[in-house]
């Protein structure tokens, strides 16, 4: 079956688009794919700014990244007579958090929230936080009306997912049952409260006994603290949330064709239809293929081993011993391209309607923006 | 029973780590694989939640329980393998254990659950359930049976951990609780489990692939290691994964990278072969030569850049038509074969 292409300069030149944002499992090229689209966009008029959270280090000074100040910097080296220019920044989570306190409680009570072990613990920790920071991030940088395109990398997560349910999930936790114990009776109302009155003793005593009672009371500053502050947070999640169903949002998934980066695709591509996120559709990257398809793999190993028995005059050893690694070479690449082309129909019978764009794999690691624009140019001209 | 040494004899917890893409979870059930030789007893840990390990396997999702999964690589000659069992921890089960364990308070620990104190542990205190979720694998490591506890039950604990990026977090679970807890059963309980970790009883292996991202990413996790514990987590070995193996040796690659091949011998082969060089084919195979030069030269820059780390290095091969049971069990043999196991 073939797959519809995606077209991505007709996303990128589209000044509608606002928002691209990159996501996918890790190790499959999400910060090149997010770096080249910015790029591209940027070379071609737009005002765009590449967020990224974890890029390799040379690709990282590439764009002039060279420090995590948490604020956009201009990339040199982009050809701007179009009109357009590219800012990168690397996100900084824990100072992104520490400005989110700052701006929501008076200075005292952000002072002691600051202090508290668990927030320390909490945001500098890698777990969800990394993920709500860039969509906080990313909000920031949208109302900020300096760009008019902001391309996101979304973090390494365990899973393609976890950055969507992380601000639910911080959301989810500070409105939860165990808060309102903590955060004491005044909170949870007097009749439920007596309901739970000897539960929550007994609980009182457990978890002091399991954590200790210093614990216990750091956690209960935090979270009253934090409470405070509540309506805010929530606010902001959901602001962000609106902002990803956005018409101005187009969501690119980003796979290898291998099995475990394809079924994550898969999962997000069906995550982002149930919350009617706008997805323009898979960028399916470091794809093998070859000029000399005429040549099938079966007929090439043939031809290898045929060459195999015929032996130098001298007879030490066999004549062509360049043809036979062409040819062996020439049929591994097309078993490869194969294997992969089974795995990207797999997807794309399971999800007909999504467009694709193939990048095919590049033999060195791409650390320029030189590198970038390959890829971007590679992502424009999809053969019909 | 052989009594062939290997490079990490003694080691009881091996944690396997690498960058997303890497292969971590096919490296760390081949090495469990490797592991169980002679009647020997391993359990390879999953503690992500994503079923790599029951998929690979092709058994049905694992619960939270320690199941039979393979049977180890036999020795050679003809001796029977081990046992390979595994288990997907969970911070929530592993709450539940420790709550059995250390209170007898199971009970209590579905009513907490219920209440969010789980939710709590995830969200608010990443280091609290990454010492319970580590905390599960040091006890297996150290389970004992027999009389007196004479034997630990398994001969080695496999850890398929979090990603390189996250490594170093993970394992440092006293000082990250330590900010939390000063005194107290939790603060107990999470030296107890460093003392494990940062013993000579546990290594830490990285998986990675010859490309610079992923080497960049083992090299950075090594140094963090050292820089965040003062070397006391011990870096083990360097799993290089999918490597592709050089069809031509070093004088004739570099002429084929830098495009000197002779191409007249070269099309005289393809005739020889019996194929017609018709619309450039002999040149299209040639420039796929080439591009195979350029990645054998890549990779070998890359793991000259891994050797620097001093660190004992296998090297795996791609294996071509994707992992399956078989692939696995032929990863474990060259794990073994170098020594790794």
């Amino acid at each position: 079956m073939a797959a519809v292409k995606l077209d991505m300069d007709r996303i990128i030149d589209d000044r509608r688009t606002r928002i691209i944002v990159c996501c996918g499992s890790g190790g499959v090229g999400k910060t090149t794919a997010a770096a080249a689209i910015g790029l591209r966009a940027a070379e071609r008029g737009r005002q765009a700014c590449v967020l990224t959270v974890d890029p390799a280090r040379r690709l990282a000074q590439s764009m002039g990244l060279t420090s995590l100040d948490n604020t956009p910097r201009r990339v040199d080296g982009v050809d701007t007579s179009g009109g357009g220019s590219l800012y990168a920044m690397m996100l900084d989570m824990k100072r992104t958090f520490d400005e989110i306190v700052e701006a929501h409680a008076d200075p005292d009570r952000a002072a002691q929230i600051l202090a508290n072990p668990f927030y320390q613990s909490l945001s500098s920790s890698f777990a969800g936080t990394q993920e709500y920071m860039a969509m906080e991030k990313l909000g920031q940088l949208r109302h900020a009306e300096e760009w008019d395109l902001i391309v996101v990398d979304t973090p390494p997560s365990r899973s393609a997912l976890d950055f969507l349910d992380a601000p639910q999930r911080l959301s989810r936790f500070l409105d939860g049952r165990l808060i309102r114990l903590l955060t004491g009776p005044a909170k949870a109302g007097m009749s439920y409260m007596r309901v739970l009155n000897a539960g929550f003793a007994m609980m009182t005593s457990v978890l002091t006994k399991i954590l200790g009672a210093q614990v216990l009371k750091d956690a209960q500053t935090f979270v009253t603290a934090l409470d405070t502050m509540f309506g805010g947070f929530r606010e902001r999640a959901e602001s962000t949330y609106r902002l990803l169903q956005a018409p101005g949002t187009a969501f690119v998934v980003i796979a290898a064709p291998e099995p475990d980066a394809l079924r994550e695709a898969s999962y997000f591509v069906e995550r982002l239809d149930t919350e009617r996120m706008p997805l323009a559709g898979l960028i399916l990257n470091r794809v093998h293929t070859s000029a000399a398809g005429r040549l099938s793999a079966a007929r090439s190993l043939a031809a290898a081993e045929t060459l195999d028995m015929q032996d130098r005059p001298n007879g030490d050893g066999p004549r062509y011993i360049v043809a036979i690694a062409a040819l062996r070479n020439h049929a591994e690449r097309m078993n490869l391209g194969k294997r992969e082309r089974r795995l990207a129909e797999h997807f794309t019978s399971a999800h007909p309607a999504i467009p694709v764009a193939e990048v095919v794999a590049q033999p060195e690691d791409i650390h320029d923006l030189d590198g970038l624009r390959k890829v971007g140019t590679i992502l424009s001209q999809q053969a019909p | 029973m052989t009594t062939r040494d290997t490079d990490w004899d003694g080691v009881r917890l091996h944690v396997v780590t690498g960058k997303g893409g890497t292969g971590k979870t096919t490296v760390a059930a081949a090495l469990a694989l490797a592991l169980a030789t002679g009647g020997r007893k391993v359990l390879l840990i999953e503690v992500e939640g994503r079923q790599g390990i029951a998929r690979l396997f092709d058994c049905p999702p694992l619960p939270y329980d320690e199941r039979k999964v393979a049977l180890g690589l036999g020795a050679e000659g003809a001796a029977q393998g081990g046992d390979v069992y595994a288990l997907a921890v969970d911070p929530e089960g592993a709450l539940m254990d420790y709550l059995e364990m250390f209170y007898n308070l199971r009970r209590m620990g579905k009513t907490l659950t219920r209440l969010g104190v789980v939710d709590f542990a995830t969200t608010i205190a990443p280091g609290l359930s990454d010492v319970l979720v580590t905390g599960k694998a040091t006890e297996a490591a150290r389970r004992r049976v027999g009389s007196r506890g004479s034997e630990h039950l398994y001969h080695a604990v496999v850890m398929d951990a979090p990603p390189t990026g996250r490594i170093g977090r993970f394992l440092n679970v006293s000082t990250e609780v330590s900010g939390l807890a000063k005194v107290g059963p939790i603060k107990t309980h999470s030296d107890t489990v460093a003392r494990v970790i940062r013993s000579p009883q546990t290594v830490v292996h990285f998986v990675t692939t010859l490309e610079e991202m992923p080497v960049q990413e083992t090299l950075d996790g090594i140094a963090e290691l050292q820089e965040l514990t003062d070397g006391a987590i011990r870096p083990g070995g360097i799993i290089i994964n999918m490597a592709r193996p050089a069809l031509l040796d070093e004088a004739d690659l570099a002429a084929a990278a830098n495009g000197s091949l002779d191409v007249g011998e070269f099309a005289l082969g393809l005739k020889a072969a019996g194929i017609n060089d018709n619309h450039g084919l002999a040149a299209d195979l040639m420039t796929e030569l080439s591009e195979h030069a350029l990645q054998v030269a890549l990779q070998n820059r890359e793991r000259d850049e891994l050797l620097t780390s001093g660190r004992p290095h296998y090297e795996l091969p791609m294996i071509p038509d994707g992992i399956d049971l078989a692939g696995l069990y032929q990863l474990a043999a060259i794990l073994r074969q170098q020594g790794a196991a």
